[in-house]
């Protein structure tokens, strides 16, 4: 049988707030244990929330640049349930009246295709803190710094149909939170996490089919593996005889397989019910068109206008707005050398590769954007030939100097275009090879032009690869010809 | 007034003007109290935390301030403190063994308040157990006497504080009303009590019962000593986002209020069935009292009035039911000893600290939120209480305040009332301004034996000042507020 997947996705953003959704204490990741906990994240007796307005207006900003309705009110909800790290013994979150309502997003498929992916809403929330299981001696520690720490969650319709397509899709959202700078995307750090839906249906049919949902994948990689194999059990399962159960489910990066958390059965019933301690939030129509005012240039803006002003193909312009981080280096490698198709050649291309081999990300690229500027530039003045510039690039690579000048200077590898310091080395080199010049006079006129290479490849060598490759050629054609 | 008045029968403005007039210092009135306290609460138990020691160093340091000339207008006047509110270095219990082990790490905001204007904490006070009782009962500390006659309760839940003022163990205290629990203490032990409008005074630091019926007020010996105490503790507060940005008015020069031409409407619902004959004579000679002075009476209809003890007691318990979850053993107040495992720990930290009537409100609280009844019982509820508001709405158009009694009968005996239910309706004619958040007071109206009567006089929502004058001037007229019990007189 052919089978359908279908695939919902609810991403967790946390807001790159100054301080929490409900309480003064700093967000900062990373510092000791319950030092960023006030007597608000604590729940103590007698405390109360008060809203984070920074928190408001990135959710906001987060609608308009989806294209969602944002709410004129929307109330805050307590989620109810017991856990350790849950302070209060309920979670403020929004239900019934979220802040973004029904948006679209569109995706970049990796074939250059796109697809546009409904989103059902996103709704503001405060986060838990964290359980520490080690170190305790068969206790459990509480760290209360994250607990308080704003959330945006962002609910998708099940539209995906592939693993690839969810991939793709975090990673827009993962692009549209940065390029508004209301998230700093930090996946290792949790910044960014996802739960994700899979069911399976048989091609064709229109009802879906029964959904797990994989709670906490925090990477795009894991998102990708935890998906492919949750539909193969789905599969499996169904094709034994099997039924899918409702249920939560967490994967495990290390075996490479989810596992069942809890069945519908063993659900909460969180009793929500609005939050009697905060307002509802009203936010006015002048309030959003500031914000919507004061919206960055977002990817599919960018895109444009990469294909249109700087005349980059419709793909180079796709994969290079793909994300702020990649947008911003490309540009400014661009506004240094002053050649978009240049700079989008060698942003993909030499820089992409070695990036990719190395594992690195182009934020911690050891070639900086101004640096590979510096070189095309200097590949665009003619001050070095291709081949030059690739060794440039990989001492740049190895940080032998501070630019491209510098390099070209110590290497001295400024391309030779004196016309008579190229005939001296091409002399040179036909006396040292007479039995390749030998078989030259001998060939076809049309075999020659194959067999030139070999005397280019050694006029660069002796030249250290400074001559002017066409100069080169030329000259050697000449000679070459005039000798038989 | 004159001073011939023992320090303890003193209102807090007379105490205020004898520090002014150095008669005493903030030390003198400090050990007075606190030897009072010491030598008659033990019959009472309307203090669960004396704190001495700091008490006795706030007043020297409210000495020291006013000898520098900058004393503000109550500063070095002793006060009591229900143990509701938290109090920085102080245990703060709320009447409940889950918090008898927690010292707040912080001041509630009208703590602050207080602190500021120099103001002296004598001790927290007794309460029913996180404010869920209308007898004070319900304490993990034991229940309190009414100093009128041993033999009943004084009311609740802030019943400490009602009956430490009424005792003379304290000028005044601070009380809390989530259904009537200023009020109706207030009544039982003859002390004038205020619940202010919802949002008038900062929640930040109350431990809350129910978020959206919880009000902090002044409960003391006069309606003058009530405006005092709201010019320290009323207005908006940054921390509590429910409390309501707006000017506050000078309570004190509001007591100047003339009487003539003020419409009174008595709510034909608050003198039916289940109001005590002892009650109705007396809170009809007060309306007769403001009539002399010039007022004119007509009847009005609150036609949900019906409704509002049943809409309270699904909103109430539901909030409850979320607001007591933080108490989980696992980061203050009680924890049950070597829990097996985190369900154990819950279960068992819940069931020991939790007193009966909290877990019965708990468990209701929790039912009527879940899934499949939250539409019948929730959703109904608050368009129930949207209904009891606009009853109010549409009263005040026609007349300036309501009056009524506070409760339907005098403080009843120790133990009368074992039935829940029973208990529930003793809060007829309070719990439907919680809902509606409007403010109401209640003042000393007469005696039913021994036991005082309290008249009720509700105002629209931030009309704490014609609430306050209104009480005021029939206390200029009357002396029920004058009158003390004769508990702790001979020992004076």
């Amino acid at each position: 049988m052919q089978w359908e997947v279908v695939i919902g996705l609810e991403v967790h953003a946390q807001l790159a707030t100054q301080s929490k959704i409900f309480s003064g204490s700093s967000t900062t990741y990373g510092a000791e244990p319950n030092t960023q906990a006030s007597a608000v994240d604590l729940g103590l007796p007698g405390t109360l929330p008060v809203l984070n307005e920074q928190a408001v207006a990135m959710a906001v900003r987060f609608g308009l640049a989806v294209d969602a309705a944002v709410a004129g009110r929307s109330v805050f909800e307590r989620k109810n349930y017991f856990y350790p790290d849950l302070p209060k013994g309920y979670q403020t979150s929004q239900m019934d009246q979220p802040i973004v309502g029904p948006g679209v997003l569109e995706i970049l498929l990796e074939d250059g295709t796109r697809k546009s992916i409904r989103i059902h809403h996103a709704h503001l929330e405060e986060d838990a803190g964290k359980s520490l299981h080690e170190d305790f001696q068969g206790m459990t520690g509480i760290d209360l710094n994250r607990a308080g720490t704003p959330l945006l969650e962002i609910v998708s319709e099940p539209d995906m149909r592939s693993a690839k397509e969810a991939v793709a899709y975090v990673k827009a959202i993962h692009a549209i939170v940065t390029y508004l700078g209301i998230s700093d995307g930090n996946m290792a750090e949790g910044s960014l996490r996802c739960d994700v839906n899979v069911s399976v249906r048989p091609k064709g049919q229109e009802a879906f089919g029964t959904r797990a949902e994989i709670k906490n994948v925090n990477s795009f990689r894991f998102i990708e593996r935890a998906i492919h194999f949750e539909v193969e059990r789905q599969i499996e399962l169904i094709e034994d005889g099997g039924k899918v159960v409702q249920e939560t489910r967490l994967y495990d990066p290390d075996a490479d397989e989810t596992r069942s958390m809890r069945t519908k059965e063993e659900a909460n019933d969180y009793r929500y019910f609005p939050c009697p301690d905060l307002l509802p939030v009203e936010v006015d129509e002048a309030y959003i068109e500031h914000l919507r005012q004061t919206l960055p240039e977002l990817p599919a803006e960018k895109r444009a206008r990469f294909e249109s002003e700087l005349g980059l193909s419709a793909y180079d312009a796709s994969v290079l707005s793909a994300s702020r981080e990649m947008a911003d280096f490309f540009e400014e490698v661009k506004d240094v050398c002053g050649d978009a198709k240049q700079a989008a050649n060698w942003v993909q291309g030499e820089l992409a590769g070695r990036l990719n081999k190395e594992n690195l990300d182009i934020t911690v690229s050891p070639v900086s954007a101004a640096q590979l500027g510096g070189l095309i530039k200097r590949i665009v003045d003619e001050t070095i030939n291709g081949k030059a510039a690739k060794q440039v690039f990989a001492a740049l690579w190895d940080g032998e100097g501070k630019s491209a000048d510098e390099i070209i200077e110590s290497r001295g590898l400024k391309q030779v275009t004196d016309t008579g310091a190229i005939e001296a080395v091409v002399d040179q080199v036909i006396a040292d090879n007479p039995a390749q010049v030998t078989q030259y006079q001998e060939a076809e006129p049309d075999k020659r032009g194959k067999m030139i290479g070999f005397f280019v490849g050694q006029v660069m060598k002796a030249s250290r690869g400074t001559a002017n490759p066409q100069q080169v050629n030329k000259v050697l054609k000449d000679k070459l010809d005039s000798l038989s | 007034m004159s001073s011939s008045i023992a320090l303890h029968d003193k209102t807090l403005s007379e105490l205020a003007q004898g520090l002014e007039a150095g008669e005493y210092t903030s030390r003198e009135l400090t050990e007075a109290f606190l030897a009072r306290i010491e030598r008659l609460d033990g019959e009472l138990n309307s203090y669960i935390t004396l704190c001495r020691e700091d008490a006795l160093r706030d007043a020297d340091a409210a000495d020291a301030r006013r000898a520098a000339g900058n004393a503000a207008a109550l500063t070095g006047v002793p006060m009591a403190i229900k143990d509701i509110f938290c109090t920085e270095g102080v245990r703060t219990s709320c009447g409940s063994k889950m918090l008898d082990n927690f010292v707040a790490p912080y001041d509630a905001t009208v703590i602050e308040k207080l602190k500021a204007e120099g103001v002296v904490i004598l001790g927290k006070t007794n309460l029913d157990e996180f404010a869920m009782g209308s007898s004070n009962e319900n304490s993990h500390y034991g229940a309190v006497k009414n100093p009128w006659d041993l033999s009943a309760v004084p009311g609740g839940s802030s019943g400490g504080s009602a009956a430490a003022v009424a005792a003379g163990l304290a000028p005044a205290a601070l009380g809390t009303d989530t259904g009537g629990s200023i009020r109706q203490p207030a009544a039982f032990c003859g002390i004038t009590g205020l619940k202010p409008t919802y949002g008038r005074v900062s929640r930040y630091g109350m431990i809350a019962y129910a978020s959206s019926l919880d009000q902090g007020g002044p409960m003391a010996r006069s309606a003058e000593d009530c405006a005092r105490l709201m010019n320290v503790i009323a207005g908006a507060d940054p921390r509590d986002s429910t409390s309501v940005v707006r000017g506050v008015p000078d309570y004190v020069e509001g007591l100047d209020y003339n009487l003539k031409g003020l419409k009174i409407g008595l709510p034909k619902e608050y003198f039916g069935e289940g109001l005590s004959e002892e009650v109705e004579a007396s809170v009809r000679a007060a309306i007769k009292v403001f009539e002399d002075a010039g007022a004119s009476v007509q009847e009005i209809s609150l036609p949900h009035t019906h409704l509002a003890i049943p809409t309270y007691y699904v909103i109430a318990p539901a909030e409850a039911s979320s607001n007591l979850s933080r108490y989980d053993g696992v980061r203050f107040g009680h924890r049950c000893k070597d829990p097996q495992d985190l369900e154990d720990l819950y279960k068992r930290t819940r069931e020991e600290g939790f007193g009966d009537e909290v877990k019965r409100r708990i468990i209701i609280g929790t039912h009527t939120l879940s899934e499949g009844f939250f539409d019948a019982y929730y959703i109904k509820a608050q368009k129930v209480r949207r209904l009891i508001r606009q009853d109010f709405l549409d009263a005040f158009d026609q007349v300036d305040v309501l009056m009524g009694p506070a409760a339907p009968t005098p403080a009843f005996d120790l133990g009368a009332h074992k039935d829940p239910l029973s208990m529930y309706l003793q809060d007829l004619y309070t719990i439907a301004i919680n809902l509606a958040g409007i403010p109401g007071i209640s003042v000393p109206a007469g005696l039913a034996g021994k036991r005082p009567v309290g008249l009720q006089i509700l105002g629209p929502h931030f009309g704490e000042q014609t609430l306050l004058g209104v009480a005021h001037q029939f206390q200029q007229i009357t002396d029920w507020h004058r009158q003390r019990p004769e508990f702790g007189q001979e020992q004076a």
